[in-house]
């Protein structure tokens, strides 16, 4: 059972910027960073969950969303165009509405 | 047996550091086990003693493990090069592009990244050392270091011009952080200059380092 909506490629999201103990499975340094939903990777059980022994959690969905490199990195060294793809379960990720 | 062993000892008559001093480099188990290695020794054991499977079969599985090389990636890379429509169920389904042409790939889905004119992929995984072993083998070292992990994502051109590897500005490089239930293997662009090549040749200058995405394929 998946009770959230499905976030649509090429939506914006935004990771959770938050810092619960234990076993995660969304990098430091992506989270309360902005990127684009490239596409879907499918829906697994919750690493988060499993590494507990919570076997019967609902699957959740796998974004892979992509970033800007030069909106993760101040100072990013690299080419503007640079991109960093990073697959992320969907508890970690929130609508993003663009402010301005 | 000691009494024995003393015996052989006197009839020396001397001490043993004088006349074949040995000095060991420490070896890999000298080192204290970590929490983690005996956790993973403690439960290949427990397993074994329940008979949930045999010491030979763990054993087998290892040896199975071991068999995988990347010259199965470069495989599906070189028949992608040469097969329009092979590319195309590679670029959809690895997994079942390499059990079409003999090649178990497992169960863990992988996905191919294809590099263009314009793109260039490289894999790294930040959290642990995910790469596509069911299909190409056991990462090499450096790729589970913490230093390739952290400075991939970090500043990617740097860490490939140490291997050599030096993009255009105007090519975007993509970095694919393998965080989840997901593998990938880049799928690099045939080099100019092999039309005349057979896909055995072409294999051949796919290499372990071009399906991570650290280097390219070189004529």
């Amino acid at each position: 059972m998946q009770v959230n909506p499905p976030h649509a490629p090429g939506a914006r999201v935004r990771v959770r910027r938050a810092y619960p103990p234990g076993h995660t499975r969304a990098p430091y340094f992506i989270r309360g960073k902005a990127g684009v939903v490239a596409d879907t990777a499918g829906a697994y059980r919750n690493p988060e969950e499993l590494a507990y022994g919570v076997y019967d959690g609902a699957p959740l969905r796998v974004y892979r969303v992509c970033f800007r490199q030069t909106d993760l990195w101040p100072g990013y060294g690299g080419a503007p165009c640079d991109t960093l793809y990073v697959d992320i379960y969907e508890n970690w990720l929130e609508s993003e509405t663009e402010v301005a | 047996m000691s009494t024995r062993h003393d015996d052989t000892h006197a009839g020396h008559g001397h001490a043993h550091a004088d006349d074949h001093a040995r000095t060991f480099q420490p070896d890999i188990e000298d080192a204290p086990f970590t929490h983690y290695q005996v956790m993973a020794q403690a439960l290949g054991d427990l397993l074994i003693e329940k008979n949930v499977f045999s010491a030979d079969e763990l054993r087998r599985q290892i040896e199975i493990q071991d068999t995988r090389t990347p010259a199965e990636g470069a495989k599906l890379v070189a028949r992608a090069w040469v097969d329009a429509g092979f590319a195309a169920l590679l670029a959809r389904d690895v997994n079942a592009a390499a059990e079409s042409i003999g090649i178990p790939a497992g169960d863990i889905p992988i996905r191919a990244l294809f590099d263009a004119p314009a793109l260039h992929n490289v894999i790294v995984c930040t959290l642990c050392s995910c790469y596509p072993r069911q299909l190409i083998g056991l990462p090499p070292a450096w790729y589970k270091s913490r230093e390739y992990r952290s400075r991939m994502v970090r500043e990617p051109r740097a860490v490939l011009a140490e291997f050599g590897t030096m993009l255009p500005d105007d090519v975007e490089l993509r970095v694919h952080d393998s965080t989840a239930d997901q593998r990938y293997m880049v799928v690099p662009m045939r080099p100019a200059g092999t039309d005349a090549w057979d896909e055995a040749r072409l294999a051949e200058i796919v290499t372990r380092d071009c399906l991570i995405g650290v280097t390219l394929p070189r004529v």
